[in-house]
């Protein structure tokens, strides 16, 4: 660069992006890109991922808006099956609901809802074999409904109670379940990508036959974690499944602070050699279907394959945010891909499956199963009411073997609860 | 528990023999001890993989994974992409699966991008998952300068890893500390950060820069029990014993100081601590209390180094019994230079100011 080349070059400008919507704005979604559903082509499941980069830009659809499921992404699911996937959203959705307001009677410190998400964690759970291995994030708590976690234990754990089977150790909805093969939730974002990779390439080299899934939101898709996953994932070949939740928000910043104003997140797999899929997240079949394929491929030692679910966030990031502060109250609304209970239930009735009398009774059903465990996880204490773990678990597990300097600190601990005069009611 | 002399350190606990008698001993430097150890433990336990850059065919860029592909195969030692923050992640993952990998971080100045995975996810793990899933992992990396590898290949990072709750921190200072120290770390089921000091990989270091360099041959630490053995973690070795101070030193430290205070003719206890968490706080205790005196030296940087909380142990525990302030010697708080490396340093003349000051009185 030279000293004098400067005044004849116009001066650079910073583009920083900026979501169309704001708070008070009226929306519209025209912009949003909806093909047709059943357009989009079915390659092998043994294809080169290069032979379909297609399918990162588009949108893997199967639900139509006249109530049909077309298309060659058809998983041509029975009836009986279908149900059980509406029923489980339904559940999440009322789970959710009772949850939340739990946190608003101060039961618990802090909830997440997955509102107009139920579909990714729902249908993906169906599409997999019960015993393959999900590395979650905190949007997923379908994945444990569905494969049946009782929801009192899940509450026990929001509560923090006696009951609670990580012993108050974690954050309210960071469950963790080896036996439903359910791994810890991190609140550190896309750290479980490569831990996801790690158990699929011991699972290949072990000549095991059960695959590893992984979830993240788009806005962590720019954690180096998530990268470092892709690379390794592509270079062993690992039988993965790596799922981007598009919800439009990391909390408030928009899904342009991650990278969607220049190309989709399905995209991302394919500088990685990756099959990469972009899915209408709010279509239980296509999800299905996705899932399906990639787990075809992943068990076929055919490689990883990385689905973008294109979805919205309906609700807040969590109970302590608020999104009215930041986007139009009009874009849950306003979604051109609908809310995705109601897709599958309009499918549903308009294949003679189902109705709108056993959907509204299933959902008293439901809220009433929702409320029973509720008072079951509630005999077992709620975080308001003082402390559910003995005091000195506080020390328990941080290494197999309590070594001397913690055996000190508990004491001091407990010497201090004695000076205080006990003053936490708890059993 | 106390700290151990040499000789019993080397009794395998499947047979309770000593090592010698298990299977003899050979002449090691510390590369083909930590070889060793790794050898030893892959073939008793099919979950033993190691990883990293450059560690399969190549067998390490300090050949510390030599031959190990060959005996082992492709899917139980391989190489890695570059990227700190996906094997150290992969790591945990096959922990989860139920492996027990053995992740080499190429040199203590790389594993910084890993910190999140090992700070938040391997040091976390059993304790937010109530003991449901654990980090078994041992992260071998080689640390410390002394070598003219400048600010990225000199650093000595320990105090992060000790400041993290969940994580041991095991730094060996002869071959055959490291090989009964490995073995201990890779069975041990918490996440472990193996330091190596890669200046004494090939013999110890009196801390004369400008003496022709030594090797391991003529040293007792040289001579490796062939077999399997462990050193516990959260176990000092008393290297010298004496009257007038206790030295507390470790890795490459451990011989600087030995041959600063052999050439000054003071009569030091000199503690080697092997483990700084956990650590062995009764052997620095005894010793502190009979000589009345301590010292604490590091290669790392001075401040929030661990060479603040072994002081502020000591003052915590030996107060009365101590005769003169605790002396603490360090590398300074720059980057590791590279022209200058031996003024930064902590070598005999930095150690034998300190000493004199807290002989004086």
């Amino acid at each position: 660069m030279t000293a004098d080349a400067g005044p004849n070059l116009p001066p650079l400008s910073l583009h920083v992006p900026e979501p169309k919507f704001r708070p008070g704005d009226t929306v519209d979604f025209a912009a949003v890109d909806v093909p047709p559903a059943g357009m989009q082509p079915r390659p092998d499941t043994a294809a080169d991922p290069r032979d379909f980069h297609d399918l990162a830009y588009t949108l893997v659809r199967v639900l139509d808006g006249a109530g049909q499921a077309v298309g060659p992404w058809n998983p041509r699911l029975s009836p009986d099956t279908l149900r059980r996937m509406l029923r489980d959203m339904a559940l999440v959705r009322a789970f959710d609901e009772r949850m939340f307001r739990a946190q608003r009677q101060g039961k618990t410190s802090f909830y997440m809802k997955c509102t107009g998400e139920e579909a990714v964690a729902i249908a993906a759970a169906h599409a997999l074999s019960r015993d393959d291995m999900c590395f979650p994030s905190y949007r997923q708590q379908g994945l444990l409904i569905a494969r049946g976690y009782a929801l009192e234990r899940m509450m026990n754990q929001i509560y923090s109670n006696s009951a609670d089977e990580l012993h108050g150790k974690q954050l309210p909805i960071m469950y963790s379940s080896k036996d439903d093969g359910f791994f810890s939730i991190s609140g550190n974002l896309a750290t479980q990508y490569p831990q996801a990779v790690g158990w699929a390439m011991a699972s290949a080299a072990k000549g095991d036959t059960r695959i590893a899934a992984t979830w993240c939101g788009e806005g962590s898709t720019a954690e180096g974690d998530f990268h470092s996953a892709l690379t390794f994932a592509t270079v062993y070949k690992a039988p993965v499944i790596f799922n981007v939740v598009n919800n439009q928000w990391a909390i408030s910043s928009f899904s342009g602070f991650a990278g969607a104003e220049a190309t989709t997140f399905a995209a991302r797999a394919l500088g990685y050699g990756i099959a990469g899929l972009r899915v209408d997240g709010n279509d239980a079949l296509a999800v299905y279907a996705a899932t399906q394929w990639a787990a075809e491929r992943a068990r076929t030692n055919q490689g990883p394959t990385l689905i973008e679910h294109f979805t919205y966030r309906a609700e807040g990031h969590s109970t302590s945010d608020d999104p009215t502060q930041y986007r139009s109250a009009g874009e849950p609304t306003a979604w051109p891909l609908g809310d995705p209970i109601a897709r599958l239930k309009d499918y549903l009735v308009a294949i003679g499956e189902w109705d709108e009398d056993r959907h509204a009774a299933q959902d008293r059903e439901l809220a009433e199963q929702v409320k029973a465990a509720q008072k079951n996880a509630e005999k077992n204490g709620i975080l308001g009411h003082g402390l559910h773990q003995p005091l000195d678990t506080l020390f328990d597990g941080v290494f197999e073997d309590m070594p001397w300097h913690l055996k000190e600190q508990r004491q001091m601990m407990l010497d201090e609860e004695a000076a205080s005069g006990r003053p936490w009611a708890r059993k | 528990m106390g700290a151990q002399v040499m000789s019993e350190d080397v009794m395998d606990a499947g047979t309770g023999k000593l090592g010698a008698e298990a299977g003899g001993t050979t002449r090691m430097n510390m590369i083909q001890a930590i070889n060793s150890a790794l050898d030893v433990m892959m073939d008793r336990d099919p979950d033993v993989l190691v990883m990293g850059e450059d560690v399969g065919y190549f067998g390490g860029v300090f050949r510390a994974t030599a031959g190990l592909q060959a005996k082992y195969g492709k899917t139980r030692v391989f190489d890695t992409p570059i990227t700190e923050i996906g094997i150290i992640g992969v790591a945990i993952g096959m922990g989860a699966y139920g492996m027990r990998p053995v992740p080499e971080i190429q040199f203590a100045d790389y594993i910084y991008p890993a910190l999140d995975q090992l700070v938040s996810e391997a040091a976390r793990l059993r304790y937010r998952s109530a003991g449901q899933f654990t980090a078994p992992l041992t992260v071998r990396s080689p640390f410390g300068g002394g070598i003219f590898g400048g600010q990225t290949h000199s650093q000595s990072p320990e105090g992060i890893f000790t400041h993290v709750s969940g994580i041991k921190t095991v730094i060996p200072s002869t071959p055959h500390d490291a090989k009964g120290l490995l073995i201990a770390s890779i069975e041990d089921n918490d996440p472990v950060i193996f330091f190596e000091p890669k200046r004494i990989y090939n013999g110890p270091f009196d801390g004369h820069w400008d003496r022709p360099s030594k090797n391991w041959s003529a040293h007792p630490g040289g001579e490796v029990p062939d077999g399997y053995y462990r050193i516990e973690l959260g176990k000092a070795a008393i290297v010298r014993p004496g009257e007038a101070v206790t030295i507390l030193a470790y890795g490459t430290m451990v011989h600087v100081v030995l041959a600063t205070v052999d050439e000054m003719g003071v009569d030091a206890e000199i503690i080697d601590l092997r483990t700084l968490v956990p650590l062995d706080i009764d052997t620095i205790e005894q010793s502190v209390r009979k000589t009345g005196r301590c010292m604490v030296v590091h290669e790392a940087t001075r401040t929030s180094g661990f060479g603040a909380e072994l002081v502020s142990l000591v003052q915590e525990r030996c107060f009365y019994a101590l005769e003169a302030p605790i002396e603490r010697v360090t590398g300074f708080d720059t980057p590791y230079p590279h022209s200058l490396e031996w003024a930064y340093f902590p070598g005999p003349v930095r150690i034998g100011q300190a000493l004199k000051k807290i002989l004086k009185d």
